[in-house]
């Protein structure tokens, strides 16, 4: 397997024991695994991955935590790691939420069938009072033929036990007529019984690697599998059914249109207001702007002029504008660092209390429009604020497909916080015709863009079937050790990237290329959008961060409709260095560099195209031209719909 | 009828799922054919949200389009709950 490639990198020795946690989505896999590792030592990112596969050290063996997955097979991603990982196994530690053993125990049977040794955490047992239930733990035990311990993981309630009953750990029952035939199907075909029950299910993985037909008995198996389930159920839980009370009532309204719409824009404007105005812009001014520029900066220059000339290549690299120890440094700390911890600490609250599953219901229809499903309005709106938190938040996103869509139309057509702050100042002077055209311009774009890659990209949308976690109450510890974990490992690996990056800079800085790149943009400056020539070092500035192309032209003399076709062309421009080297990260050199270059083209193109448009209306309208362009676009953007209705019927 | 038809609070029972993907993880949230769900809530053109126990489960609108479902009947319903599978 390939997951055990990092052992090395762990230090695993020979008697070295593999557990695995493994669970449905939402039980507290992550709270029991940090809980088990926090006591003996570190715990890293899992690499090579975009999914947060976390191990960790427990004695001498060590601790993998897994994605959320309901069965073992390979439909998805997400499910083929968690597959390779259960199967790599010495030992599962199966997390169980105990209100909600129907769906949960699905999996415990799966893992069980599959032979490998089990034990079940039965987490959240305090939560069964909310419901009235109650369940006999030693009569689970008997039935499974597995340890169960209950825990309260998020309190650290009952993980010594389950810590203490790891080696217990063991095959559990399995019908003794699949048990038979596994072990002969097995023996034939030299592999392992876990092997042989996935080929029996059709799992198309583990058929390649056998080089087998797959099964067809998925069905039949899963059936049995299920009547089991709701047998097992019914003999262990009792105790009177009742609702959740408030938060499931809470969960309800939250759904329904009528009142799940305004609930949505009043969260959304707090996520808003807490990462895109409190972080990326008060933080940060004080972080970047006071703390970085304002003190270290000048300190790191003053002590290098001692012993570098400031201006000679090897200073320019340390300290110039893109300076090793000046840029990167205040880049990774001043900027990045606050608007990743701002970014996980509302993306940790809105997971842990069940909110994201709501939205989506709600926006799944308005999504499918430009090829995303619900899920995908987090990442869109949280560009509002920063493009690079956004692009991390992709994650989410259920399909390789939609997360591509995603990062594409965030980097093509989503402004920032601080480029929006800007352009609003900006556009302000030229009337409001202008700024309207300005974001119908961005809106067409996006759905346009959208529209076209659903329709390019191979795949169908992926269909909304969601399992809907009830809504919790985030815990405040909980959360911040989430924050802090994610924070730390993002910039572990951003800030190598963020090195790497000013140091290129700086060479083209340098060697005088900076210049010549500048000459070469007047073609497209002067010529093709219609501007001054000194716009091009607005687009250079605008390679490095979103609002510094703008605020390059703040007081430079230009007409109304030149300022309007810059305003238009930086919004749609590649997006600030921070965010293409997250993007790389995200999604691979290649598919980054395509991103990169599609974007630059398109900026350029619909810059060129919205600056001919309005010279040819001047001619006809003259100051009436940008009314006139409004409804030419809002034409432009109808036919898009149309054309994205008319490929869903065909 | 199929699930997309299904009115906020109605009763139906489960007919057919349409491919192999969604009959399997259905079947992993507890829904299969015979299962007789509560619709919680239709969003206009949108997603409906059913629940069975308190599982709820949401399924966009063209999935649930080819999801056939038939009405329960008041006094069917306690049997079809087990899971009693009909025809």
């Amino acid at each position: 397997m390939d997951c055990r490639d990092f052992g090395k990198k762990a230090g695993a020795g020979k008697d070295t024991k593999y557990i695995v946690l493994a669970g449905n989505p939402n039980v507290g896999k992550t709270a029991i695994f940090n809980g088990l590792t926090g006591a003996y030592g570190d715990v890293s990112n899992f690499p090579g991955t975009t999914v947060d596969t976390c191990y960790g050290r427990i004695g001498r063996d060590i601790i993998i935590d897994t994605p959320g997955a309901y069965g073992i097979s390979s439909f998805t991603g997400e499910e083929k790691l968690v597959r390779d990982l259960v199967l790599s196994a010495d030992v599962v530690i199966n997390v169980v939420d105990a209100a909600r053993l129907e769906r949960d125990l699905f999996l415990t049977l799966h893992l069980i069938d599959l032979g490998i040794p089990v034990v079940v955490a039965l987490n959240m047992a305090d939560e069964t009072a909310r419901y009235g239930l109650k369940i006999d733990i030693c009569l689970l035990e008997d039935v499974l033929g597995v340890p169960v311990v209950p825990t309260v993981a998020v309190d650290k309630r009952g993980l010594g036990g389950l810590a203490e009953r790891l080696p217990e750990a063991r095959r559990g029952v399995r019908d003794p007529a699949l048990a038979r035939r596994l072990a002969e199907m097995a023996r034939e075909l030299g592999t392992s019984e876990a092997m042989a029950l996935l080929l029996l299910e059709g799992d198309a993985t583990t058929a390649g690697v056998l080089d087998l037909p797959p099964g067809t008995e998925r069905m039949p198996l899963y059936r049995k599998r299920r009547e089991r389930v709701n047998e097992i159920v019914r003999l262990v839980s009792g105790g009177s059914e009742s609702t959740g009370g408030f938060l499931d009532n809470l969960g309800h309204i939250m759904i329904r249109p009528l009142t799940g719409f305004p609930i949505m824009v009043l969260a959304m404007a707090l996520v808003y207001l807490l990462v895109g105005v409190f972080f990326a812009q008060v933080v940060v001014d004080f972080t970047e702007g006071w703390l970085m520029e304002g003190f270290y900066e000048p300190l790191v220059r003053s002590a290098l002029a001692a012993y570098v000339d400031l201006d000679s290549p090897a200073g320019e690299i340390l300290a110039g504008r893109f300076g090793l120890l000046t840029m990167a440094v205040t880049y990774v700390l001043g900027l990045l660092t606050p608007l990743v911890v701002g970014f996980f600490l509302v993306l940790s609250v809105l997971e842990d209390c069940g909110y994201l599953p709501r939205v989506a219901i709600l926006t799944d229809r308005l999504l499918a429009v430009i090829g995303l499903n619900g899920l995908s309005v987090i990442p869109l709106v949280l560009g509002f604020g920063c493009i690079t938190a956004a692009v991390i938040t992709t994650r989410l996103l259920p399909s390789d497909r939609e997360r591509r869509i995603a990062v594409f139309l965030l980097s093509l057509a989503v402004p920032c916080s601080a480029q929006l702050a800007l352009v609003t100042a900006i556009m302000a002077r030229q009337g409001s015709a202008y700024f309207l055209l300005y974001g119908l311009i961005i809106l067409t774009v996006m759905t346009a863009a959208g529209v076209a890659l659903s329709r390019i990209l191979p795949g169908e949308p992926a269909p909304l079937l969601m399992d809907l976690p009830p809504l919790r109450l985030p815990r405040l510890d909980n959360v911040l050790v989430k924050t802090r974990m994610r924070s730390w490992h993002f910039l572990k690996e951003a800030f190598p990237l963020f090195v790497g990056g000013a140091l290129f800079l700086s060479l083209l800085k340098v060697t005088g290329a900076l210049d010549s790149i500048q000459s070469c943009l007047e073609p497209v400056t002067v010529g093709w959008l219609n501007l001054p020539r000194e716009s091009a070092a607005a687009f250079i500035m605008g390679f490095i961060r979103r609002e510094f192309g703008p605020a390059g032209m703040i007081n430079f003399p230009m007409t109304e409709g030149q300022t309007f076709v810059l305003m238009l062309t930086l919004t749609l421009f590649v997006p600030c260095i921070a965010s293409v080297m997250v993007i790389f990260k995200e999604r691979g050199w290649k598919e980054g560099v395509l991103i990169w270059i599609s974007v630059l083209v398109l900026a350029f193109l619909v810059g060129g195209l919205a600056a001919r448009l309005l010279g040819a209306l001047s001619g006809i309208g003259g100051s009436a031209a940008p009314l006139l362009m409004t409804g030419v676009v809002a034409l432009a953007l109808a036919g898009v719909l149309a054309v994205s209705n008319l490929g869903k019927r065909i | 009828m199929t699930l997309d038809m299904a009115r906020r609070g109605q009763k139906v029972k489960i007919v057919s799922l349409p491919d192999e993907y969604t009959r399997a993880q259905a079947i992993r949230f507890g829904i299969s054919e015979g299962t007789v769900v509560t619709c919680r809530e239709a969003v206009p053109s949108g997603p409906i949200v059913i629940v069975k126990n308190r599982q709820e489960i949401a399924i966009g609108r063209n999935l649930a389009r080819r999801i056939a479902v038939e009405p329960v009947a008041a006094g069917e319903r306690k049997c079809a709950a087990r899971g009693l599978k009909g025809s």
